[in-house]
């Protein structure tokens, strides 16, 4: 069996450690109540972290479509870029992966297959792919929030330099 | 030369944040969630103490020598004063039913936003200097000792809450989270410790009448900018009147909606409205302000600023008032402004001078809100409506925190919606009515330098409105508060781009057919209707 049928067939395992090893970057109470339940609404950010985790896992096997994986690796980072981590820290949840995917294949057996070495460096480079993209994402997000405080600050001022006549239509 | 680490030591990192309790944790004030210190002069103009410009980044808050004493004595005092403080401070089991349902707590992850431990920040300190329990057994009776940490704390989590009072819907104990911030609050004012954003609104309503700081003539010209739109959208020159005496009515809204868009928009909807019915009715450029920042600082403050409504409507003469769009307004004028300020017996209960409705609920305030004024029109077939003028909107409705679950407005502004527009999905049933999540951003927090902790705490929102967008197109977000219109713009921005926000009262006069209008083309943001653009394409 070949590295991506290795880790399909390991998929829920996977997925579930993966998942907690996210929720464990967060304080005790604060993961205990991710874990706990995935309800889209009242539970948003577990869901998101959820979803989002399938959706690279299975795009990281099936194939990596960047306008799908930017989807799920979005939802998750537009999130922990504004959460009380470093940059760094925000993007760490994609290399657990590579661990947490060699401790489930486990055994020397699975590992030492000819051609495994190779398969499992191309994962691995198929997860670094997602950190470049996840680069992007983090910075429009942070990017984001200064453009909304710039924004905020204009509007508020707007009428102001329209009544001073600082601001003019062309058509007057 | 030190011993370089090799590359295998390097990558050990330990994702796992320390596992201490809560009370071990010491606080970390960080950039973009907590707003400015409050300057020296909003204080002084509002006769607060400890008046000094302090930042909250540095060491050093200069405090006053004998500020321990002074934030025991408050705590003294108002548990004297409010026998629900001394409730809320004894009765919790922790039992952990608020702890999931605040969505500063969901957004960030930090537990201390849990409404429980919200409320332990207080009560550790109330414990240790005020049972016996706490003074015996210290820390193992969850009491701890107030130091200048603990102070810090105070300030940076009573600033992380937004009075939204979702928490209390779930305790079965039903203490009330925005009680217990509001007296931490006050605590802190009496410290000089409040927030810019909220004491320089204060001091301007104090000063001028309106949290902007809007004089006479700017409320005036503002309008009068909106009066030109409204002439080149309708064809019809409207004109309203300011501090007229006689009038049947004084209408009071938030000075937001004279300022900003898209609250622009919602008081040019109250101007159409009125004037198609012919309503007697008029501004005051005094009371201005609809709203009450001083509700954030000191119960003292929100009753002096609330004042003037009684005043300007004594002075005016009118038989009784009108509220517009806004949230906290709603509820402090509900559920304060009669015991403060009233009994306003020279007013008489509201009688819609359209329909003959008499708002009996009303019978002691003398004041209603708009969605209920224009509710019953509806009801009564007062008004001639178009919701097809609406139809390139998809509109999902924000129960606003304190018109919904403080004062139950559920049903009229859903009726008046569907009234108005043909296109309208609820959000997922946690979401809204009585459950509804905050916009992340009321009770004075809708800075900009707290955009961080805004964008937080208004995801659980903005998260159910991403939902309707993409399950069934929603491309406007609808709702009844002056900080909602602000604030729920930028949230839509970080987390759902494609979807607008607006007042309730924009898409009424959207559809509202006045008489002698010319034929419409656009809405009132000059975007193209509908069928003006069908007409356009078809030539």
């Amino acid at each position: 069996m070949d590295l991506k049928n290795q880790l399909m067939a390991r998929k829920s395992a996977i997925l579930k450690k993966w998942f907690d090893a996210v929720a464990e970057t967060y304080p005790d109470n604060t993961s205990s109540f991710l874990k706990k339940q995935k309800a889209q609404f009242t539970n948003p950010v577990g869901y998101t972290l959820s979803e989002g985790l399938e959706g690279l896992f299975d795009a990281l096997l099936k194939g990596m479509i960047p306008d799908t994986v930017k989807v799920f690796l979005d939802s998750i980072i537009r999130i922990r870029a504004i959460q009380d981590f470093t940059p760094s820290e925000s993007l760490s949840f994609i290399f657990l992966l590579k661990k947490i995917a060699r401790q489930e294949l486990g055994n020397e057996e699975v590992l030492q297959q000819p051609g495994m070495n190779d398969e499992l460096t191309a994962f691995d480079s198929s997860i670094d792919e997602l950190a470049l993209y996840s680069f992007d994402i983090y910075m429009n997000c942070r990017e984001k929030i200064y453009e909304l405080k710039a924004n905020e600050a204009r509007n508020m001022t707007f009428r102001l330099l329209q009544q001073a006549k600082l601001i003019v239509d062309n058509q007057d | 030369m030190a011993k370089l680490p090799k590359p295998e030591e390097l990558a050990k990192v330990d994702y796992t944040p320390p596992k201490t309790s809560w009370m071990d944790t010491p606080v970390v004030i960080k950039e973009g969630m907590f707003c400015h210190g409050a300057k020296t002069k909003s204080l002084q103009t509002l006769g607060f103490p400890n008046a000094r410009d302090w930042r909250p980044m540095d060491a050093d808050w200069k405090l006053p020598e004998n500020w321990k004493e002074i934030l025991l004595n408050g705590i003294a005092d108002r548990l004297k004063k409010y026998r629900s403080f001394q409730l809320f401070m004894d009765i919790c089991v922790r039992c952990g039913a608020c702890a999931d349902k605040c969505h500063f707590f969901i957004g960030t992850g930090d537990p201390k936003n849990m409404p429980v431990l919200r409320a332990e920040l207080i009560r550790s300190v109330y414990r240790k200097e005020f049972t016996l329990a706490g003074k015996i057994f210290g820390k193992m009776a969850g009491a701890r000792e107030l130091t200048l940490d603990v102070l810090k704390e105070w300030w940076y989590y009573f600033f992380q809450c937004t009075e939204c009072r979702r928490c209390s819907v779930f305790c079965p104990y039903g203490i009330d989270q925005a009680e217990i911030t509001i007296i931490g609050r006050e605590l802190l004012n009496e410290l000089g410790l409040n927030i810019d954003w909220i004491a320089g609104p204060a001091s301007a309503c104090y000063m001028k009448g309106n949290h902007l700081g809007l004089e006479p003539h700017t409320i005036v010209g503002n309008l009068e900018y909106m009066l030109d739109d409204i002439e080149t959208i309708t064809g019809k020159r409207i004109k309203p009147t300011f501090n007229r005496k006689g009038a049947e009515i004084l209408f009071v809204t938030p000075s937001g909606d004279l300022f900003a868009d898209p609250g622009t928009y919602t008081a040019m909807g109250y101007l159409m409205l009125f004037e198609e019915l012919g309503l007697d009715y008029t501004w005051s450029t005094y009371a201005s302000e609809g709203g009450n920042f001083g509700f954030f600082t000191t119960n003292e403050l929100a009753k002096r600023l609330n004042s003037k409504i009684y005043n300007e409507a004594k002075r005016l003469g009118v038989k009784w008032i009108l509220g517009g769009e806004c949230g906290h307004m709603w509820r402090v004028l509900s559920q304060y402004m009669d015991t403060w300020n009233g009994p306003a017996d020279f007013l008489e209960v509201p009688k819609s001078p359209i329909t003959g409705t008499v708002f009996d609920h009303a019978k002691s305030m003398k004041m209603i809100h708009v969605a209920e004024f224009t509710a019953d029109l509806i009801k009564n077939n007062k008004l001639k409506l178009d919701p097809k003028r609406n139809d390139h909107l998809t509109v999902t409705w924000h129960d606003s925190c304190n018109t919904a679950r403080g004062m139950g407005l559920l049903e009229e502004p859903r009726y008046v919606l569907k009234s108005v527009v043909n296109n309208f999905h609820e959000m997922p049933e946690d979401t809204i009515r009585e459950k509804t999540f905050c916009c992340g951003s009321g009770s004075g927090l809708n800075a900009s330098e707290d955009m961080d902790l805004r964008m937080k705490g208004g995801f659980p929102r903005a998260n159910a409105v991403k939902f309707v967008h993409e399950h069934h197109g929603v491309n406007m977000l609808a709702n009844v508060c002056a900080i909602d219109r602000a604030s729920l713009k930028p949230l839509m921005d970080y987390w759902v781009p494609g979807v607008g926000v607006c007042g309730l009262h924009e898409l009424v006069a959207n559809a509202l057919v006045m008489t002698g209008e010319k034929e419409r083309t656009t809405d009132l943001r000059g975007e193209p209707l509908p069928s003006a653009q069908a007409k356009e394409e078809k030539a």
